[in-house]
């Protein structure tokens, strides 16, 4: 048999999952408590062993593999100028690359924000602005003003390509840990993340895993590759696209409801209908958003935080129940699992309204223009009406009784009648926790990635 | 290259000359931000900042335009772009009405050139190489 482990070095859990290449399928899954703050081998050397142990004879491994996102993950800023257009484009490179993206600036940086950026203790910051050719005084400024302030944290450079020769002065003058990859924005609207995305993925192998003590776990395994959420990103891409002769899914939503985030990817081309104007920037096929409002645990107080006082109480009136204790219970016992049925209906109820807020936010919105030549169809962002496959995962939704009632929530149906949410999709369930594995998996054997996926997601 | 932001403004979708626009300032050796159709003023403001753009060429075929185009040089000044050169030209205003009223309208509006209905491109491209300083 050839056998490839593949970990997942999570915040809260250490994910293992072994693979069979021969036979084609996943043979075993295990799970440790991480231990990234003592020594990250414990938890996993812990989840190997309960792993050997469901074998009937211990299995050697020729290969293991490994995407993180233990210790908060990688955490980043985004710089841009206008907030619409690079400060946007230069989040959507973060958020595509599987980072958690805590700030997001736009114009000239101040002082206030610079202290920010320390005090939230980002990873790597992503500056951008000006198209190429376009502005460069406010790159230079913001290049001028990181610098100065002695912010020694990788800098991707990523804006107008005009202003890069200065900016690399600027970097070398003040000792900065400057790198270069293209403009996340060339011309107006025109979104390029590639380049990078790639550079992102770079910089954290190199040294964001080192930094955060999770390096070391490499004279174990044979190397860290990826963060988780690029990992599930790349394996939503390949399940929908296909690979070779073997046929994808078509075009599709992932949910992934955790205790702190909310995380939504597409993917899909942004637009379907040839009557309608775009709007804004231009949409990525594969797109990830995060929601950090959004959580059943750390998060739960922020689902509730739109409710006006009298909804609450006209809710809690109707259920017999205090949501605002119930979230705040949550929120202070960040590993409590439902133990009844009540607490179980909580939780069924607050991942519902992560679903419906994670997509609201994340789906395209079409806007009727009415003018002297007739109806017209304005249309921002991504027209995932057509979806065909709408895929849960996350503890809360993969431990539920019914899945499928929180996974509806992501359908128009429950969506605003102007948001392109999917109309009439299929649902399915990540019930061994196998996306971000295939992930990995996908770097190697990307047929056999697809393959166990169409397998192992069920139909709900 | 210098850059030149265009595009049809407000609830407009002459989508035609605009294309010809296009092409022409193009031709003319300039680095052109097509913003197309349906375009609000942010639009085009948030274009000329990431682009440096030094000329905001705004057209309007449809008779709306004297609306749509009210209180773009005080957002221009807000987003920090107040002495970007600002054109109009199409069909401006409603029905037929006398030009040099029009255009004294749009300069108190804070537009630098108007142009009267039925000016084609390359009358306007002269005025843009002086504004452009070519």
């Amino acid at each position: 048999m050839s056998a490839i482990l593949l970990v997942d070095f999570g915040s809260t859990y250490t994910k293992l999952t072994a693979v069979d290449t021969l036979i084609g399928d996943v043979i075993g899954t295990s799970s440790h408590v991480s231990t990234v703050r003592t020594d990250i081998a414990i938890g996993y050397e812990a989840a190997l062993q309960s792993l050997q142990a469901s074998f009937e004879k211990p299995v050697s491994f020729d290969q293991i593999i490994a995407c993180s996102s233990a210790a908060g993950g990688l955490k980043m800023a985004a710089v841009g100028l206008v907030e619409e257009l690079t400060a946007e484009a230069a989040k959507r490179a973060c958020l595509g690359a599987g980072a958690k993206v805590d700030l997001v600036f736009s114009h000239h940086l101040s002082n206030q924000e610079i202290e920010l950026i320390r005090e939230k203790a980002i990873d790597i910051l992503l500056l951008a602005g000006g198209t190429d050719g376009g502005n460069a005084e406010c790159v230079l400024f913001n290049a001028e003003k990181l610098g100065a302030a002695g912010i020694k944290i990788p800098i991707i450079y990523a804006g107008n390509k005009s202003a890069m020769d200065d900016v690399k002065e600027i970097f070398t003058r003040h000792d900065c840990d400057g790198y270069f990859a293209e403009n996340v924005m060339p011309k107006v609207n025109v979104l390029n993340v590639k380049s990078a995305r790639e550079m992102i993925r770079d910089i954290f192998l190199k040294k964001i895993i080192e930094a955060k003590g999770i390096k070391k776990i490499e004279s174990e395994i044979d190397r860290v590759m990826l963060p988780t959420p690029e990992a599930v990103l790349q394996a939503a891409e390949l399940l929908s696209k296909g690979y070779l002769d073997e046929p994808g899914l078509g075009d599709l939503v992932l949910v992934d409801i955790g205790g702190a985030t909310t995380d939504m990817y597409s993917l899909s081309f942004a637009a379907k209908r040839s009557d309608v104007i775009l709007r804004g920037l231009e949409e990525p096929y594969a797109k990830r958003t995060v929601e950090g409002d959004l959580g059943m645990r750390y998060s739960a107080l922020g689902i509730i935080k739109p409710f006006s006082r009298e909804e609450l109480m006209a809710f809690n009136q109707v259920n017999q129940l205090d949501l605002e204790a119930e979230a705040s219970f949550r929120a202070n016992h960040v590993e409590y699992i439902p133990d009844s049925v009540e607490a179980e209906r909580v939780d069924l109820l607050l991942a519902r309204l992560c679903a419906t807020r994670a997509m609201a936010r994340h789906v395209g919105k079409i806007e009727e223009v009415f003018t002297p030549m007739g109806t017209f169809y304005h249309q921002t962002g991504k027209d995932l009406s057509d979806v065909t496959h709408c895929i849960g995962s996350g503890g809360v939704i993969i431990r539920s009784k019914d899945p499928r009632s929180i996974l509806e929530h992501l359908s128009a149906k429950h969506q605003s009648p102007t948001d392109l949410a999917p109309r009439n999709p299929e649902y399915l369930l990540d019930q061994t926790y196998i996306l971000s594995a295939m992930g990995l998996l996908s770097q190697q054997e990307p047929l056999l990635a697809l393959k166990i996926m169409k397998k192992r997601l069920i139909s709900v | 290259m210098k850059s030149i932001v265009i595009g049809v403004i407000g609830a407009d979708v002459h989508a035609v000359g605009n294309k010809i626009i296009e092409y022409t300032l193009e031709n003319a050796g300039y680095n052109v931000v097509n913003i197309g159709v349906l375009s609000s003023q942010e639009d085009f403001i948030n274009a000329a900042i990431e682009a440096n753009a030094r000329i905001i060429l705004v057209s309007s075929l449809y008779g709306h335009g004297e609306i749509d185009c009210r209180g773009m040089r005080d957002k221009c000044i807000e987003a920090g772009i107040g002495d970007i050169k600002l054109y109009v030209g199409g069909n401006i205003v409603v029905g037929k009405q006398d030009f040099e009223e029009v255009c004294q309208r749009f300069l108190a509006m804070g537009f630098d050139r108007v142009y009267p209905p039925g000016t084609t491109i390359d009358k306007a491209l002269s005025d843009i190489k002086q504004d452009m300083g070519d």
